[in-house]
């Protein structure tokens, strides 16, 4: 009988989570599980809705990227009719989605991983968090992130209707267009989020890269991990967020399949354990192999690391030089390395403001041509967008009356189970040897593993008052406690 | 407790210038119905909120009948029609609650019709006796004391499509 | 360790909107922490369950509860919570009503976990179903069980205040935050114990602009099959609006939108079970008075149960379809 761990709860995921680490009799670790507790049922009880209420419905799987949920239940919805909704509303739709990207990734870099890199992970914990960023690089930092948000929840509610879950999708596009004043506004807001991109990375640049124990950390082999790579991305094999065909690249780089939302079940599988209610997806072409690396394991990623890595470029100037550097930096294509996610993921946010100004200079954007109705009989279809933490599929199948009868979901952190689970493991063993003092170091590192891959919630920030408070409690073979280890626990 | 045995509770909702005078004919010509039913006198059928019907069911009856003047008849002109198409409505929605549609029923009966009143309501414990008790929110106890979730351990056969809630 | 009152949120089954909303209220958050001690919010800070647990009852002055009870923790969270805290807020949908998820009320809850495990992905199950308890080799691993309802806060506890919407509005959140900040201070006296905050004590009817005539409804449309006018009631207009029956406070912003409103807010200030008296408004309105004719047009509610008790289910009188407590008696 081993000695255990437990972890409880681990904070920054969906609702709640927890992680038990086992420890043989040597003091190695022998197993980790990371365990999710919840389940709501969406999928069942979307069963006998009308499928137009989908957007509504979706949203509240998730009140951080009830965005993400509405347009891929828009677009699922679309294609249940068979409709094609005017380019105004694909405009609008996108438009409001990359500006829900600039919000939504600035709030994770921020809040969430930037204290990890701008402060150090050796830096004193109560200082890691937004907190000690302020107070390094100045109140302006703080400003500039609720204008961010302030900007992005704007766009949303002008085009969406609501700041938090949107309303105005429908099959066949909108209920509502945008006037040219809304417009100009949109576009004044987006130019002012391009320079806030440029300014996250020049950031980034500066206080990370330009250090070398943080450059060093994100290169190292704690953190990394060779898998297969999803993401969305055009024509031209650019990252999308809103629409597309989902590319996956193996460990090596090379294309592995690319598929049209329509085919998402011919590859993805979902693998189940036992001992959590969430579900493991993995590639049906390779096969569920366990929780490794490698070529050979279906095991993938969803990440903004993964959608570079899976893309050949991005689709603006300003993000595709960002896109050329980081690269050239990290030794070329693809990255493995988890930590490197928080700059993709700055590279994805100036992408999505320069991708905004974009929608947001057509003159289309403000046509009152937001509606198709749709004639055609209602049947069976998939609407796919990439969420900011992974792929995002939706699968409806309806009645004649358009009744749903059916309703798959793979949600976007759902995809990175298996990775981040790999990644917990990996830390807690080159960290937990036999002898090693569980200290206050491994809890961060431990955290740091996780936290790479931004579990849904964008939101969840450091500990506010600057503290981490954190029980480890170390058993014996009976159950019984032999050391709790705690930080500012009252 | 077998459905012979069971006897069941029924609310009824009657409107003062019809159908609880119906209610009172049957009484006085001395016509035996049910007392399984319990009147509630509204001063019209219009006046039933549809509250009133799911806080019945939600507080023990097995069936709830509405009655009314007869379409044309209403002493305050056209409101038993809302009675009617509030019933209407109700059942629909009950039903995707999982209430059999006749454990809802809707009679017209004006003052003069004593025999038909006993009658309906007669025939509606009957239709009540058979359908067993509702006993809304309870079964087997209270809802705390369901047993925990677990699925069995041999794998189910994959479903086909899932049925859509009636 | 300072001299601030505690504060505390928690998400129960919930989405994180309401997290969201309250960080939405932006600067104003800095009055959060100037005025309070945050001692447990998971989404903001890592404190553990051992510490709530930990802390003296009543010891908490105010806990904002979000979120619906699903399962046993939540359960468990709540009561504990309740405990430890002076004033408990049933905040946003999910905890006063049920929300969204409280239409798992509408069959068993067996069948959650049946259809999430059955979807045409999902590798069969060989034996890996999911279990509460679980031997795996170096040890038992526990996952907390699912309760055959999902209920509402005050289901479970006494709660102090009620604050609908899903989410409440930021600016309420704002002004609520303003008004206990006036309370610590001395300058403003609590609203009655049971009131509803933060929300409206209308309808959204009375808040929306659209131009409202007598309703005379000869059929009722879905909102993708008509070019609706933006300026005309949408429920006049056929399109089943929620309007009548919900609390005001969020200013008709999907009317305002163009799209119907779907109830997020409530049941209106008097309204007991807020399906009945939609159902009620809903007949009213209907232009017919033969049954088949009055049929015809109600088939154009293809969902009823799901129109009339969206956000509500668990909140209302009948609190659960009859699938979700009926057990076979065999």
């Amino acid at each position: 009988m081993s000695q255990r761990i437990t972890i409880d709860p681990i904070t920054r995921l969906e609702g709640h989570g927890k992680i038990e680490i086992f420890l043989d009799e040597s003091g190695d670790v022998a197993n980790t599980y990371f365990q999710v507790p919840e389940l709501r049922g969406f999928e069942s009880f979307c069963v006998g809705r009308p499928v137009e209420e989908m957007p509504l419905l979706t949203n509240r799987i998730c009140g951080v990227c009830p965005e993400a949920h509405h347009m891929a239940a828009a677009k699922a919805a679309d294609a249940v009719y068979h409709v094609d909704p005017p380019r105004t509303a694909k405009i609008l739709r996108e438009l409001l989605y990359s500006a829900f990207y600039v919000t939504d990734h600035a709030t994770h870099f921020y809040a969430l991983g930037g204290p990890d890199f701008v402060m150090g992970p050796d830096a004193p914990v109560a200082e890691r968090n937004i907190l000690g960023v302020i107070h390094k690089v100045g109140l302006e930092i703080a400003g500039k992130v609720i204008q961010a948000r302030k900007y992005g929840h704007a766009v949303v509610e002008m085009i969406g209707g609501r700041k938090v879950h949107p309303c105005t999708s429908i099959p066949g596009g909108l209920t509502k267009g945008i006037s040219e004043a809304q417009r100009a506004e949109i576009l004044q807001m987006g130019t002012w989020a391009v320079e806030f991109g440029q300014f996250s990375l020049k950031l980034f640049n500066d206080i990370v890269l330009g250090n070398k124990a943080y450059a060093d950390l994100i290169i190292g082999d704690i953190y990394t991990h060779r898998t297969y790579y999803m993401g969305m991305v055009d024509d031209h094999n650019h990252v999308n967020f809103y629409d597309g065909e989902v590319r996956v690249v193996d460990p090596d780089g090379q294309q592995f399949i690319k598929y049209a939302p329509a085919e998402y079940s011919t590859h993805i599988a979902e693998h189940v354990e036992p001992w959590t209610y969430l579900k493991f997806p993995y590639l049906k072409g390779v096969g569920w192999k366990g929780f490794v690396d490698g070529k050979d394991s279906g095991v993938y990623m969803a990440t903004p690391l993964s959608r570079l890595n899976a893309a050949d470029g991005m689709a603006t100037p300003l993000a595709q030089q960002e896109y050329q550097k980081f690269y050239e930096t990290l030794g070329g294509k693809p990255v493995h390395q988890r930590l490197a996610t928080h700059w993709a993921r700055l590279i994805e946010l100036l992408y999505a403001a320069e991708r905004w100004v974009e929608l947001a200079s057509d003159p289309e954007a403000s046509s009152p041509h937001f509606h198709a109705i749709p004639s055609e009989e209602p049947t069976e279809g998939v609407g796919i967008v990439e969420a900011p933490r992974g792929t995002l599929t939706h699968h409806y199948w309806t009645d004649e009356r358009g009744i749903l009868t059916r309703v798959n979901l793979i949600v976007g952190t759902t995809n990175n189970y298996a990775p981040m689970s790999m990644s917990i493991n990996k830390a807690a063993r080159s960290l937990i040897r036999k002898g090693t003092i569980v200290s206050e170091g491994l809890l961060n590192m431990v955290e740091m593993a996780f936290r790479a891959y931004d579990p849904c919630f964008g939101c969840a920030t450091h500990s506010l008052p600057g503290r981490m408070p954190l029980e480890i409690t170390i058993r014996d073979p009976q159950g019984g406690p032999i050391r709790v280890l705690s930080q500012y626990c009252e | 407790m077998t459905n012979e045995t069971f006897e069941p509770t029924i609310i009824g909702f009657t409107c003062n210038w019809c159908s609880y005078r119906a209610a009172d004919l049957a009484g006085t010509s001395r016509l035996k119905y049910p007392a399984n039913i319990r009147l509630i006198r509204l001063m019209c059928s219009g006046r039933l909120d549809p509250t009133f019907v799911f806080k019945a069911i939600a507080s023990g009856a097995d069936g709830v009948m509405i009655t009314g003047c007869h379409p044309g008849e209403c002493h305050y002109l056209e409101q038993n029609y809302k009675a009617l198409r509030r019933f209407q409505l109700m059942r629909r929605t009950l039903q995707g609650l999982g209430l059999e549609p006749a454990r809802l029923k809707l009679v017209w009966a004006s003052a003069a019709e004593g025999a038909k009143f006993a009658a309906e309501v007669a025939a509606f414990v009957e239709e009540i006796r058979a359908l067993g008790p509702l006993h809304w929110g309870k079964s087997n106890g209270r809802l705390a004391d369901a047993p925990a979730l677990s699925l069995p351990a041999d794998a189910a056969e994959p479903e086909g499509e899932v049925e859509v809630a009636a | 360790m300072t001299s601030k009152p505690k504060f505390a949120m928690y998400w129960a089954a919930s989405c994180g909107g309401c997290e969201i909303a309250v960080l939405n209220i932006h600067e104003k958050i800095l009055d959060v922490d100037a005025n309070f001690d945050v001692v447990f919010w998971p989404v903001a800070m890592d404190a553990k369950y051992k510490d709530v647990e930990s802390m003296a009852d009543g010891s908490i002055l105010l806990t904002l509860f979000n979120g619906g009870i699903r399962n046993e923790e939540n359960e468990h969270m709540a009561r504990l919570l309740r405990k430890k805290s002076q004033i408990l807020v049933a905040f946003g949908s999910c905890a006063n009503e049920g929300c969204i998820p409280g239409l798992a009320n509408l069959r068993d809850s067996g069948s959650i976990v049946e259809t999430a495990f059955h979807t045409i992905t999902t590798d069969p199950l060989n034996g890996s179903a999911p279990v509460m308890e679980f031997e795996a080799a170096e040890g038992r691993l526990h996952i907390p069980s699912i309760l055959p309802t999902l209920r509402t806060l005050a289901d479970v506890v006494e709660v102090d205040y009620f604050m609908p919407g899903c989410p409440p509005e930021s600016e309420q959140i704002a002004a609520v935050i303003d008004l206990v900040v006036q309370v610590l201070q001395g300058k403003a006296e609590l609203p009655p114990k049971g009131s509803v905050i933060g929300a409206g004590n209308s309808t959204v009817c009375d808040e929306c602009q659209r131009k409202r005539n007598v309703k005379t409804i000869q059929s009722f449309d879905r909102i993708w099959a008509v070019a609706s006018d933006p300026d005309l009631c949408l429920l006049e207009q056929g399109i089943p609006c929620n309007g009548p029956a919900t609390r005001s406070g969020c200013n008709a912003r999907c009317p305002a939108a163009g799209a119907q409103c779907i109830g997020c807010y409530g049941p209106a200030e008097g309204v007991l079970d807020y399906g009945a008296r939609l159902i009620s408004s809903f007949a009213s309105v209907v232009d017919a008075t033969d049954p088949e004719e009055i049929d015809r047009i109600l088939d154009g509610l293809p969902d009823p149960t799901g129109q009339f008790y969206r956000f509500n289910l668990a909140g209302s009188l009948l609190k659960a379809g009859r699938p979700a407590w009926e057990k076979d008696t065999a």
